[in-house]
């Protein structure tokens, strides 16, 4: 089983958000940077099914591949300190790419490799949140495509998903090759150990540097919404305080 | 006395609860982050101590914390093993053992691997050659220590504010007056900066400043760990430090926390430091930086990779935590020399913070902490080492050295060059090795003088440790100058005027000995604390009725200036001389003939006595020569404008020539010579745990002026010493003690004198016109028997030379009288 996991290199937000002078991108000097929690489960969930394809006796592989400036290099090794195999780059100058660009870069890419027989992508980015560019490449691939999952059980030749409607949940099956975009909660990550984290240093890296085409999608500025940021309030301190934390938890609705 | 107090992480906790147990209740203390953690460098300390340090403040200060978090029940002792990996980290950990008896600290031993391995059964012990264990290292919780202190200050009557913010603070006629914050103004009389990493922003507002720099420490947190997962405690190991890859390991909970020190430098701004709104967990939590920790991934799985090698185990956390680095590695405690009532405590760890807290408390109470905080004085840096160029270099030098092996005469290597005085050019090209002191540039000894190590027959010294930092052509320049005669660079020199109606007023408060004295005199005085023991020791010329010259050592010249600014009167002021004179010292038994060659003034023994000072022509310059010595010998300081410095040097070097003049360095100065002559130094033989009576150095009368100290000193004349300084001499030894081992009896047992304290080697040196080794200590009363010095491990017997002051060679100052 050869599976194709796509992350994307995003600034680490906690606290307030703030911008650059220009509103064209979050200040990031403070910032460390991660991929997003759809697309960590992605990895997770790839690695999975090979480790379990290894155990029963099948080869497999698992590359990891991010669209984004040389930094996201520290992506791609977190993607392999957790067992994905090796990565590829596709290194752009720090500059924005829209979903159509990035979607055409990575099937560029994809068309460039050994066939694979499972694309995973996240959900959506954690800063963008186009929701595009699975779906994007799968078009172009002519592959099929379920969006949103929770869970995968790949089988011979098909993949079965399942996706959470309200209360309930979808399930479909894929025939394979097919790309899958998958949300939060699909697994639990692991954290990448020790040895991990050394073998990444020396697993494979491929960098291309696809050429930028035109973009269509123009960003005008972005804002901060309103009541974004850390918010706490002091409820008191020791035994005291229980009567206004009872009332607060009432006031949730959670007591 | 209304105090601010601000900062609310463990240094500004201890004060707040320190000052209002003092009886200081008027405080208020605030926080810009929410309590029990603001989100400084508290928060995410590793919170373990180790008591051994070199340093005997550090250590007290250390040991005082431990008391007190012991008794506050936020102690949690678990031991900690300090290992080896190479032969040279070995003998640091002897000498480590050295310290620590010295410093009363009892239980620590070296431990071989196997022991290691029985102690921390995760570790390889195959690369290990042995550890340093010491059984009394602990983790507290310094988090809850500082919520117990606050509370202390809050039951006192203080004011406990979080989320307030300082946005500036308010000084009026050179002192401060008010705080004033996101929430409210506060009147103050005292202000406490204890903000940590934000100490600098927070010291400029009131136009002070604060030489830290916010610096990065790397740490992971790994688990869980399953020979972990049954602990009974959060730490069931002792800890261990990887002395040799500047790392630690340390067990808490479930999980491993490793944490580095052998990263390159990641120095930050402290006015760069993201707010606490903006912080993805807090400000000083940045963001990790992985590429800056791979090697010490690797070491670490060396050391645990039973741990660290675990596939299930995983890295949970990992911070760049900002932690404060200073210029010499030491905290930033006292009133600032800029604002008076501005107080700094800052560039303090968990492990001495509650020590700090009620040091300084006690220092701001009291005028005086119990523990001397000499080394830590705020006051004691010149303008060129509070520049950001200088503060930043030593910091990222300083910072690969915390779990590094210094050697006593290391050198720093950054930002060098910045003082020279005029003859550094002459200097140059007899081959200086040159030293800093107090930012100066300073020859240690001079590679001209080469051949006189064959001429003087100087045996090298045959450990590399013993050798290192030291020349057997220092004891040559010596034997020299006792010969003949030889010429010094003391420029680095500290000097200041009091001046003013009020000068004999203040001189008279700030020194020991009579300074009501004619024109003419030098005096040599010890300056005390209150409480007795010494503050400084120093020579004060009498210019004139309103004009009195403190020359005074480079190292604590600055503290020395401050505390004489802090007892002048309305009619008295300080003039800072430093920079505007440079000092040529000649001693030797030539040195009048050298100097009467050159000037035509009367430099008889009966014309110029010693002790005294006067103008002298040289070369067309008018020269101060002032006739003292701190190397025993005949001779001079001669002073002159820094402008005449070069032509005066020339001047005395060519009217040498006849008489076998030699430059020497401050090896000779600071260390044989006055060694020889028993001739106590401030920060070795003298500090405020000592008082002038077990210097052996009281005078036959106390003045009928009064004196800081005085009531202490004239109580001690009652008494007996309860030790005497003394010398103590090291014979056919092959390996050379270097200063802090401890003398001891025969079973190696410690002396311990009657106020608890314990004898240690306060400076050690060759005595080449003696032909010993000498070692300085002080000494109980009582018969010992046959003592020894601890070096690493060994036992060498020492001989008792002189009980108190005399001086082992020249006993009867024939030749300074000459």
């Amino acid at each position: 089983m050869r599976i194709l996991v796509c992350v994307k290199r995003v600034p680490i937000t906690g606290g307030k958000m703030v911008l650059t002078d220009d509103a064209q991108a979050l200040e990031t000097k403070h910032l460390g940077f991660t991929i997003s929690p759809h697309e960590e489960c992605a990895v997770e969930e790839a690695v999975r099914i090979v480790e379990a394809g290894v155990a029963a006796g099948t080869a497999g592989e698992v590359v990891a591949l991010a669209l984004g400036p040389s930094e996201a290099e520290e992506q791609i090794r977190d993607c392999l300190a957790i067992g994905a195999d090796r990565g590829i780059l596709l290194e752009t100058h720090g500059e924005e790419w829209d979903a159509q660009a990035t979607a055409a870069a990575i099937v560029d890419a994809i068309r460039a490799q050994e066939p694979f027989d499972l694309l995973l992508f996240g959900n959506e980015s954690a800063d963008a949140g186009g929701y595009q560019v699975g779906i994007r490449v799968a078009h172009a691939l002519g592959l099929p495509v379920v969006t949103g999952l929770k869970k995968i059980d790949v089988g011979d030749g098909s993949v079965r998903c399942e996706r959470d409607v309200g209360g309930a949940r979808d399930v479909y099956e894929a025939p394979l090759p097919a790309v899958l975009t998958v949300l939060e909660g699909l697994n639990l990550p692991r954290y990448p150990s020790v040895p991990g984290r050394l073998r990444a240093k020396s697993k494979p890296l491929e960098v291309v540097e696809p050429a930028r085409p035109a973009q269509r999608l123009e960003k005008l500025r972005l804002v901060v919404p309103e009541g974004h940021g850390k918010q706490a309030e002091i409820l008191g301190e020791g035994p005291e305080a229980a009567p206004r934390v009872v009332e607060m938890l009432q006031a949730l609705g959670v007591a | 006395m209304r105090v601010v107090v601000i900062g609310g992480g463990i240094v500004g906790n201890s004060l707040a609860g320190w000052l209002t147990e003092l009886g200081w209740t008027d405080l208020v203390q605030l926080d810009k982050g929410p309590f029990p953690n603001p989100g400084g460098s508290t928060g995410h300390a590793s919170n373990f101590i180790f008591p051994v340090d070199h340093s005997k403040e550090m250590t007290q200060l250390t040991l005082e914390s431990m008391r007190q978090y012991r008794e506050a029940g936020t102690l949690h002792e678990c031991g900690g093993i300090e290992v080896a990996r190479t032969e040279e980290r070995m003998e640091e950990l002897r000498r480590r053992l050295a310290s620590a008896k010295s410093w009363g600290v009892d239980d620590c031993r070296l431990v071989t691997p196997a022991e290691i391995k029985e102690l921390v059964p995760f570790v390889d012990e195959s690369i290990l050659l042995g550890g340093f264990y010491s059984p009394s290292v602990a983790v507290v919780d310094s988090l809850r220590f500082g919520t117990v202190m606050r509370e202390k200050a809050q039951a006192n009557g203080a004011q406990i504010l979080a989320n307030t913010e300082v946005e500036g603070i308010d000084v009026e006629d050179g002192r401060v007056r008010r705080v004033r914050t996101t929430r409210d103004d506060f009147d103050a009389d005292v202000v406490v900066i204890a903000c940590g990493v934000w100490s600098p922003r927070v010291a400029q507002m009131a136009g002070a400043s604060i030489p830290l720099t916010p610096a990065v420490h790397q740490m992971i947190d790994v688990g869980p760990v399953p020979r972990f997962l049954d602990s009974k405690t959060a730490v069931d190991y002792p800890i261990v430090r990887d002395m040799d890859t500047n790392m630690y390991e340390r067990q808490d909970g479930q999980g491993l926390e490793v944490g580095s020190y052998a990263h390159r430098p990641i120095l930050h701004e402290p006015g760069e430091i993201p707010s606490i709104e903006e912080s993805a967990l807090t400000p000083t939590e940045l963001p990790f930086t992985q590429e800056d920790f791979e090697l010490q991934l690797e070491h670490a799985l060396e050391l645990v990779p039973e741990v660290l090698g675990d596939e299930s185990v995983g890295i949970k956390y990992a911070i760049n935590g900002l932690l404060s680095l200073t210029p010499d590695g030491l905290p930033l405690l006292g009133e600032t020399p800029e604002v008076k009532g501005l107080w700094s405590a800052a560039a303090v760890w968990v492990k001495e913070g509650p020590g700090v807290g009620k040091s300084v408390a006690e220092w701001m109470v009291h005028g005086e902490p119990e523990i001397d905080l000499q080394s830590s004085d705020i006051a004691r840096f010149y303008p060129e080492q509070r520049t950001p160029q200088h503060v930043k270099g030593r910091a990222a030098e300083g910072f690969n050295k915390t779990y590094g092996i210094v050697h006593p005469g290391e050198q720093w290597e950054s930002n060098r060059g910045v003082r020279v005085s005029p003859f550094y050019e002459q200097e140059k090209k007899l081959g200086a090795v040159f030293y800093e002191a107090a930012a100066w540039e300073r020859p240690h000894w001079y590679a001209s003088n080469a051949p006189l190590v064959e001429e003087y027959g100087i045996e090298p010294r045959e450990h590399e440790w013993d050798a290192r930092w030291w020349s057997p052509i220092i004891n040559a320049e010596h034997l020299a100058m006792r010969e003949r005669a030889a010429m010094f660079d003391l420029t680095a020199f500290c000097v200041f005027d009091v001046v003013g109606p009020g000068a004999l007023d203040c001189v008279q408060t700030v020194a020991a000995r009579q300074m009501n004295v004619p024109d003419g005199r030098v005096v040599y005085t010890p300056v005390l604390a209150p409480s007795g023991g010494f503050k400084s020791d120093l020579t004060i010329m009498k210019m004139a009725d309103d004009r009195f010259r403190v020359v005074t050592g480079g190292a604590h010249g600055m503290v020395d200036m401050k505390w004489f600014a802090d007892h002048c009167g309305p009619d008295a002021h300080i003039e800072d001389h430093t920079s505007a004179h440079c000092t040529v010292g000649l001693w030797g038994p030539r040195a009048r003939d050298i100097l009467s060659s050159i000037t035509g003034d009367d430099v008889s023994n009966d014309g110029f006595p010693f002790a005294t000072w006067k103008m002298v022509d040289v070369d067309g310059m008018e020269v101060l020569a002032s006739r003292i010595s701190y190397v025993g010998d005949l001779g001079w300081e001669l002073y002159v404008p820094f402008e005449q410095g070069a032509k005066l040097w020339d001047a005395v070097w060519e009217a040498g020539q006849p008489h076998g003049v030699v430059p020497a360095g401050i090896g000779v100065y600071g260390t044989t010579g006055r060694l020889e002559k028993a001739y106590r130094a401030f920060g070795f033989e003298l500090d405020q745990d000592y008082d002038v009576v077990e210097a052996d150095m009281a005078w036959w009368k106390v003045k009928g002026e009064d004196f800081v100290g005085k009531e202490a000193h004239l109580a001690a004349r009652e008494g007996e010493p309860a030790a005497v300084c003394s010398t103590l001499t090291l014979t056919g030894s092959k390996r050379f003690p270097l200063g802090r081992e401890p003398i001891v009896r025969a079973d190696g047992s410690p002396l311990v004198d009657a106020k608890g304290r314990r004898s240690y080697v306060t400076s050690a040196g060759m005595g080449p016109s003696l032909g010993k080794y000498i070692l300085m200590t002080y000494l109980p009363p009582g018969d010992h028997g046959q003592l020894y010095v601890q070096y690493m491990e060994e036992l060498q017997p020492v001989t008792v030379e002189v009980v108190g002051s005399r001086p082992p060679f020249d006993p009867d100052n024939e030749r300074i009288r000459a």
